[in-house]
């Protein structure tokens, strides 16, 4: 590959050998959405870290790898790294290198009215529902990597709840990367338009096989409805020499309740959005645990934008640090003067469990209204020696009750998974992750 | 079981313990008492192996080997138990994976197997029943949330699990009701054997009414100033530290 090609200009002509193919290449909507998308792109390339809300994160590495999708995978796929992710009690999606497998899938029955179909599907069929609510979630929102996901995206989920509706069960989506020999580039864009009083569960799943080079450039519109309830868990456990980007972007209409778990343990280089609007007594809580080691790097980006009374927001990340690894948590609470009545809680917490490990934490509270609740907290520390003494005089010596204490303070958050086989999914993941002298898991 | 040969003990240069000697026998019933801050839970600390003490002078024997020797683990596993005046909480570890693994870490220091399951809920349970516990305490995060006389109910509860050989509990009546005294004074009674000895802080005549001691010592500025049986502890309810401390300094 030319080294001196600049790399928008890659993207530039990779777009233009690609646009025929892409999904919805026939609609005319959607053309002039990618084709602004891809102008953007070229003029502005991906975030800097000169830009305010990207200044902890480098995306270089990016850069310098030239990602590429191929277009016709004949790839095999590690069948056992798929089973053991999936959840018996959930429907499912799965996508192998950015693009739907049916025969894998395991499509949910629907209630009157709704539609569950990946993205690619659903622009065929659905095209009008899909002009009218593509990118509405992203309105407020500008960066790279939104643009190149535009330009790009490939597949994902559509999914459209009517009125009062709900499906049967928790619905997952599985992403697969699997190993090609070039530096495999997925771009899935997902969209939830979640009509009032509807509800759903959703599971986003994140593996690919170890020491394998590939970027995921992901990003998921959530379009709440009044009186509706989502609930989203996100488990990004990849290839430790994979590059993930994933933003979720929430639009919240009034009563609305947006409940969101994220467990970041996987990736050599891993940027979360995760940003949610708020109209009148709507609710979300965002809970969040990413576990680094080696030379890692993980940065969870959240944004609450309050924008009408009433509305209440929590948020807690933890974050455990080894090795080299680098960690940035960056939580802004943005309450405008028209949301009275706000309360909000954040707080994020981490370890740091090497001297060459670091976090940069950075809450952001921005109140424009006088009358609200908001409280934050931010620690960073390494574990407490007066319980590593309590430990160690019960007889149990100072190795295993690092452990025994590293692995409570993360599983505190898993815990708070309410699906019985979500949570098991989680914590073998999180033990992964661990030296076992002191974890026995039958017994957490 | 326990000898203790004019030990000092300093923080930060600051010397708290100042040549302190105790000799405990096996079966033996110890009482220290002593005004707040004389160094009582430094004496125990130290001897739990608690890091950032110095020890300059002085020796401690423990079934003849060299305590100050040893990590804070091997001294637990070799069979000393200190009840904490202060318990601390640990979120997200459960009692009964504590006692577990406490207990597990001790039997495989003596060369034993791991209790399996069954037998390990079974042997917990019946210690629960004697001390009129919960069972539900066993699932909840060690102490977290815990009331302080069920912190120190909980203390009791593992050592009652471990079993140890001396165990110094560091007022261990403090925050206890009329009645979960009682129920911890049982409880520690039974526990009581001709192998097992114990050293019992405390302020408060109350528990040595039910935990008869053989011995008490009285703690004043990091020196036992005195030590007598039983009577001793009536004469200091009556009359305060006051004249012991005058007959130290005499
Ligand atoms: N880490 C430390 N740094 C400085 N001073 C200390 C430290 N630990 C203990 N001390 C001091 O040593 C003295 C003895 O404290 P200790 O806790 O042993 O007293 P105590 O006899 O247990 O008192 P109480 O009856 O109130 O529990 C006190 O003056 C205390 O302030
Ligand atoms: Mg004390």
């Amino acid at each position: 590959m030319n080294q001196d090609l600049k790399i928008t200009d890659f993207y530039q002509s990779e777009y233009e050998k690609q646009r025929g193919n892409l999904a919805g290449s026939e609609l005319g909507w959607l053309k002039v959405q990618r084709e602004q998308a891809i102008k953007n792109f070229s003029e502005n390339g991906f975030p800097s870290p000169r830009e305010e809300e990207w200044r902890y994160t480098n995306v270089r590495p990016i850069e310098r790898k030239q990602f590429t999708s191929v277009a016709d995978i004949t790839s095999t796929v590690d069948e056992a790294l798929l089973r053991g992710h999936r959840l018996e009690s959930a429907d499912s999606l799965v996508f192998i290198d950015g693009q739907f497998s049916a025969e894998r899938s395991d499509l949910p029955q629907l209630p009157e009215g709704a539609v569950v179909k990946n993205m690619a599907d659903a622009l065929a069929s659905h095209s009008e529902l899909l002009e009218a609510k593509l990118g509405r979630a992203l309105h407020d929102e500008s960066h790279g990597f939104l643009d190149f996901n535009s330009a790009f995206f490939s597949d994902g989920l559509f999914i459209y709840l009517p009125k009062n509706s709900a499906l049967s069960k928790p619905l997952q989506l599985l992403f697969v990367s699997t190993k090609q020999d070039v530096a495999q580039l997925s771009t899935i864009r997902n969209l939830l338009v979640i009509e009032e009083g509807a509800s759903v569960e959703l599971i986003e799943t994140w593996v690919g096989e170890a020491g394998h080079c590939y970027l995921n450039a992901a990003v998921t519109e959530v379009l709440a409805g009044e009186n509706s309830s989502i609930k989203m868990t996100k488990l990004q456990a990849e290839s430790n020499k994979s590059y993930h980007f994933g933003g979720t972007y929430v639009k919240q209409a009034k009563h609305s309740i947006f409940n969101h778990q994220s467990f970041s343990f996987g990736g050599a280089l891993v940027r979360n959005d995760l940003h949610t609007g708020l109209r009148t007594a709507a609710d979300v809580t965002l809970d969040g645990l990413f576990l680094v080691g080696g030379r890692q790097h993980v940065d969870n980006h959240t944004r609450i934008s309050h924008t009408q009374p009433h509305a209440t927001s929590r948020e807690q990340y933890k974050g455990i640090l080894s090795d080299k690894a680098r960690g940035v948590f960056q939580g802004r609470v943005i309450v405008q003067e028209g949301a009275q009545k706000t309360n909000s809680e954040m707080n994020n917490h981490n370890l740091l469990l090497s001297d060459n490990a670091e976090i940069d934490a950075k809450p952001q509270l921005e109140i424009y209204a006088d009358d609200v609740k908001c409280a934050h907290g931010v620690t960073v520390g390494q574990l407490d020696d007066e319980s590593i003494f309590f430990l160690q005089s019960r007889g149990i010596d100072s190795e295993r009750a690092k452990n025994m204490l590293t692995f409570a303070f993360a599983n505190e958050q898993v815990e708070k998974i309410e699906l019985a086989d979500l949570k098991l999914l989680v914590q073998e993941q999180l033990l992964k992750q661990f030296p076992q002298e002191g974890i026995e898991k039958e017994w957490l | 079981m326990l000898k203790v040969e004019n030990l000092h003990a300093s923080v930060d240069d600051k010397e708290i313990i100042k040549g302190i000697s105790l000799y405990i026998k096996p079966g033996e019933v110890h009482a220290i008492m002593g005004p707040n801050g004389s160094g009582k839970s430094t004496l125990s600390n130290v001897l739990a192996g608690r890091d950032g003490y110095e020890t300059p002078e002085g020796e401690v024997l423990f079934n003849a080997k060299d305590l100050l020797e040893m990590a804070p683990e091997v001294r637990a596993q070799e069979g000393l138990f200190l009840a904490f005046q202060y318990p601390v909480e640990i979120p997200g570890v459960s009692n009964i994976y504590l006692l577990k693994a406490a207990l597990n870490a001790a039997r495989q220091a003596r060369g034993l197997d791991a209790l399996d399951a069954m037998d390990f809920l079974t042997y917990v349970k019946s210690k629960t029943k004697m001390l009129k516990m919960d069972e539900k305490f066993l699932y909840r995060s060690v102490n977290e949330g815990f009331s302080g006389g069920e912190k120190k109910r909980n203390e009791i509860l593992q050592m009652a699990v471990l079993e140890p050989k001396l165990c110094i509990l560091d007022e261990v009546d403090s925050g206890l009701d009329i009645d979960a005294l009682k129920i911890v004074s049982e409880g520690i009674n039974s526990l009581r054997s001709p192998e097992r000895s114990f050293v019992l802080i405390t302020h408060y005549q109350r528990l040595l009414d039910y935990i008869k001691p053989d011995f008490i010592h009285v703690l004043a500025d990091g020196k036992i100033v005195k030590s007598g049986g039983p009577e001793l502890a009536l004469e200091l309810e009556k009359e305060g530290y006051g004249w012991i401390e005058e007959a130290a300094k005499a």
